[in-house]
């Protein structure tokens, strides 16, 4: 596809939808969003290049070799241990951090949520990427 | 004791990753270990021959009655200084034999594992755990014979005896599983106090029979001896390892275990001498016309594997002392033996006794020894052989219905035993024949056999020393007969004078057989002829036929068909929840069906529509069209009713999914329809089906309360015990994470699947 408008307009819009995905990550413990919504709306990011620029193009290395699949999996591993070693296995563990009135509480469900908006980028990359070379 | 199996454990990994430097000295490590374990049991032995027994126990899953349970009494000892000692040699002469091969380290890590394995193995005494050292035992004899696994027919011999083996592994397991649920323990000891209990239950007789499969398969009994003669495909050093002292002698240490168990028995006293004795007789005949040196050996082993069973089952003092006297025997000149016959195949360059000869000048020491083992598997004095021999004819008389009979097998099969070996010294060391020598002598090879030899030699002497070990394993297998006396010269009885017959009549064959030019030739000729049913290939054709038959019922099934795939999904799916709706709750309709409000309506209106455009467009473009249209309009409905995330979702789903439709859409084939009237009304008869269970299934949804709803427990706990206050993430990633990271497997493992198959395509095209 060769549009001028869209070319341009996919640079900044690229970073919204990254940017707005993660903010719909965050945001999802307490109000609509999580990291499946995320990942899919940080994917559009991608799919989005690849439609304006065609997947050979960037086709990069970190899509065929599954980098967000492998991170996402491996941090979905990583949140489970902390329950493992303090509990039971995939319980969520809470820590509380005070950081100048604010108050914070990080969790390893968060981590859980993180990894699947990883693995949402990558199987989508996977599925886009594939599909278009084809 | 745990901590001498640890380090058979690490040390097996430490020779396969050690650093390339320290590699060369595997073997010694190994070797060293060996000997350490040796002389460990060994300072056992006074206490044990006190009555002492030494056990050590872990707590492994006590629910099911699993513990690791190791102990160290007469049998476990005796078979400990056994393998741990021959381990020992075998691993200096692997060290010389396996100088020029590759993949060592494999090697040696493997063969270090089977001997933790087989320690193990005799160690046990609790039967699950030891069938866990079985298996071990198995899987690794797998790996090391198939060491040449360039080889064809090393995959074939290895995938043989993996399967003959595992097979009777598998029978072992119901077997002990049998017992172990009557007697409520797999402890040996629990075992042997509800010995008699055991025996007059019904279940004794297909335990037996299923442990006898066991026992029959590890120790090649006719008829699964078959797989042993193919596993001389293997590198010497297991052969003299494996198929002479340890994993074929697993089978007759389970009999001697269970013995006391489950002995004494008519049944246990039919089975075993009719098989042993077959076997032994089978073995014997079949080695006197191999020409290759490990064969000869390979049937022979076969053959006495068959005397201990028999012995086993005999079953009186005499047998068993009998038996536990040729277990070291054989041991000790079988694994001599084979290690000579590497050693001849190294400097020659064949093993085919019908090419070698005149190596008595060239290799005096190696005829010294080969002599000195043969001797005692001939059974002559003053070898310990001779002894064995001697036990062996006083017990077959002692046989019950069968003593007389299975004298006479055990003279024919002792008759061929004397014959080949005699056959065997003339053949490769005497006769005049001119053999080149491929490489300079080297020591390393003969030191184990040496050493062999003439222990069996000093003990045929002075058989009071071999006495102090076999004594307290006596007591184990059959309690309270301590008393053990072994001497060469019996008087001058029935047992002598059959023995004397033995010599002359092997003699006389061996002598006939290498006087007669032709005659060898002959009986090999007679044996290929009328001994055809080769074991192996009735094996191989069977497995290869049940793989065909299980191929041909699986297509059935799996024809590779997606619509048929689809069809008989959705088929079964509805008449499976129609029969269970129809059983729970009858035909009957929910009264309260309502249309409102009416914008809910006109979004079902407008997804029904969308649907049915779907289905009956006669273009791609349309059907996607309308199946975004049916998407979106869900997600309104999910707006509706406040599902906020459940919406989001839906509609990027949607929008992804119909932009990969865009993409691919030009490179799918031309829409075209094949389907005739039939075909189409069918589809639509099973859509319609589906859809109408569904919406049956749905609409009493509503009214069905099963149990009570566990919504209402997330709602409740989770900002208190989750602290997030959406209710769907926190289910999400964290009441229900396990599920969720189940489907996040699922996913890659698709997208992964999309990946590869694309891929594959590209490549053929």
């Amino acid at each position: 596809m060769n549009s001028r408008i869209l070319n341009i307009a996919q640079k900044y819009l690229k970073i919204l939808f990254v940017v707005f995905g993660v903010l719909i990550l965050l945001r999802g413990h307490n109000y609509p969003g999580g990291g499946f919504i995320g990942g899919l709306l940080a994917s559009l990011a991608y799919v989005f290049q690849g439609l304006l620029k065609g997947a050979d193009k960037q086709a990069s290395k970190s899509v065929s070799n599954g980098l967000y699949l492998g991170l996402g999996l491996s941090l979905i591993l990583l949140s489970v241990l902390p329950g493992f070693f303090m509990g039971n296995a995939m319980q969520g563990i809470w820590w509380d951090f005070s950081v100048g009135g604010w108050d914070l509480k990080v969790g390893s469900p968060f981590l859980f949520d993180v990894g699947v908006f990883c693995v949402v980028i990558g199987v989508s990359q996977l599925f886009f990427y594939s599909l278009s070379r084809y | 004791m745990l901590i001498i199996l640890l380090l058979y454990c690490l040390l097996g990994f430490w020779v396969l990753w050690s650093p390339g430097a320290l590699k060369k000295y595997s073997a010694l490590l190994i070797a060293l270990l060996q000997l350490g374990s040796f002389a460990y049991f060994l300072s056992h032995v006074p206490y044990v021959r006190e009555g002492f027994i030494k056990s050590q126990f872990i707590s492994w899953i006590p629910q099911l009655g699993l513990d690791f349970h190791v102990q160290i009494d007469g049998l476990s000892l005796l078979y400990a200084l056994l393998v741990t000692f021959i381990g020992a040699l075998v691993f200096l002469y692997a060290k010389a034999y396996m100088k020029k091969y590759a993949n060592k380290s494999r090697f040696y890590f493997f063969l270090t594992w089977f001997s933790g394995a087989m320690l193990g193995l005799v160690l046990s005494v609790n039967l699950i755990q030891l069938f866990v050292f079985w298996e071990l035992t198995s899987l690794f004899s797998f790996l090391l014979i198939s060491f040449f696994n360039e080889k064809e027919s090393s995959r074939k011999a290895a995938f043989q005896s993996l399967f003959v083996t595992g097979f009777g592994g598998l029978c072992l397991l119901v077997g002990i599983v049998l017992i172990g649920s009557h007697v409520g323990s797999y402890s040996l000891s629990d075992w042997i106090s509800a010995s008699n209990e055991i025996k007059a239950s019904s279940i004794y007789t297909p335990s037996l029979i299923l442990i006898f499969l066991g026992v029959f398969t590890k120790s090649a009994q006719f008829p699964f001896h078959f797989w042993l003669p193919w596993a001389m495909q293997a590198p010497t050093p297991v052969s003299a390892y494996l198929h002479s002292a340890t994993m074929v002698k697993a089978g007759v240490f389970l009999l001697m275990r269970l013995n006391p168990v489950l002995g004494g028995t008519e049944l246990w006293m039919g089975i075993l001498p009719v098989v042993g004795s077959i076997t032994m007789l089978v073995g014997a005949y079949m080695s006197i016309t191999q020409t290759d040196i490990k064969a000869i050996f390979a049937y022979t082993t076969i053959s006495s594997l068959g005397v201990l069973v028999f012995l086993m089952g005999i079953d009186t003092k005499v047998a068993v002392k009998a038996a536990l006297v040729f277990l070291v025997v054989h041991a000790f000149y079988k694994a001599a033996l084979f290690m000579l016959a590497g050693y001849i195949d190294k400097q020659c360059g064949t093993r085919d006794i019908t090419r070698l000869g005149g190596l008595i000048k060239q290799l005096p020491l190696t005829f010294i020894v080969s002599a000195l083992a043969l001797f005692s598997m001939a059974g002559l004095p003053p070898m310990i052989g001779f002894i064995g021999k001697e036990l062996i004819y006083e017990a077959s008389v002692q046989a019950t219905d069968l003593g007389f009979f299975i004298l006479i097998m055990g003279v024919v099969a002792n008759v061929f035993m004397v014959a080949v070996s005699i056959y065997f010294l003339h053949r490769v060391f005497i006769r005049k024949r001119a053999v080149e020598l491929k490489v300079p002598l080297v020591n390393l090879y003969v030191f184990g056999p040496l050493v062999l030899s003439v222990l069996s030699l000093l003990l045929g002497v002075w058989p009071d020393a071999l006495t102090i070990f076999l004594e307290p394993a006596l007591e184990v297998v059959r309690a309270g007969e301590v008393a053990f006396k072994l001497q060469v010269w019996h008087g001058f009885n029935l047992v002598f004078v059959t023995s004397f017959f033995t010599v002359l009549g092997g003699a006389v064959l061996a002598w006939v057989l290498i006087i007669s030019k032709t005659f060898m030739a002959e009986w090999r000729k007679f044996n290929r002829q009328f001994f055809t049913i080769n074991l192996t290939d009735v094996f191989f054709t069977t497995f290869t036929q049940v793989i065909s038959y299980a191929v041909t019922h699986t297509k059935r099934i799996q024809h590779g068909y997606n619509r048929y795939y689809i069809m008989s999904i959705l088929l079964f799916t509805t008449l499976m929840i129609g029969i269970q709706l129809f059983l729970q709750t009858g035909w009957e309709l929910p009264k309260q069906v309502s249309f409102q409000p009416f914008v809910l309506t006109g979004i079902i209106g407008v997804t029904a529509i969308a649907t049915l455009v779907t289905s009956v467009s006669q273009t791609r473009i349309n059907a996607i069209i309308a199946m975004g249209v049916l998407g979106y309009g869900i997600s309104l409905i999910y707006l509706y009713y406040s599902a906020v995330d459940l919406a989001i979702t839906q509609i990027i789903v949607e929008t992804l999914t119909l932009i990969m439709f865009v993409i691919v859409l030009k490179k799918l084939p031309e829409f075209s329809s094949y389907s005739k009237k039939i075909p189409i009304l069918r589809d639509v008869f099973i859509a319609l089906c589906f859809g109408g269970v569904m919406t049956l299934l749905a609409l009493k949804a509503l009214d069905v309360e099963l149990s009570h709803p566990i919504s209402d427990y997330f709602i409740q706990n989770s900002y208190l015990k989750a602290y997030g206050k959406n209710v769907v993430n926190v289910i999400l990633v964290d009441f229900r994470a396990l599920d969720t990271m189940g489907e996040v497997i699922v996913l890659a493992v698709a997208a992964i699947g999309v990946y590869s198959l694309i891929r594959m395509k590209m490549k053929q095209s």
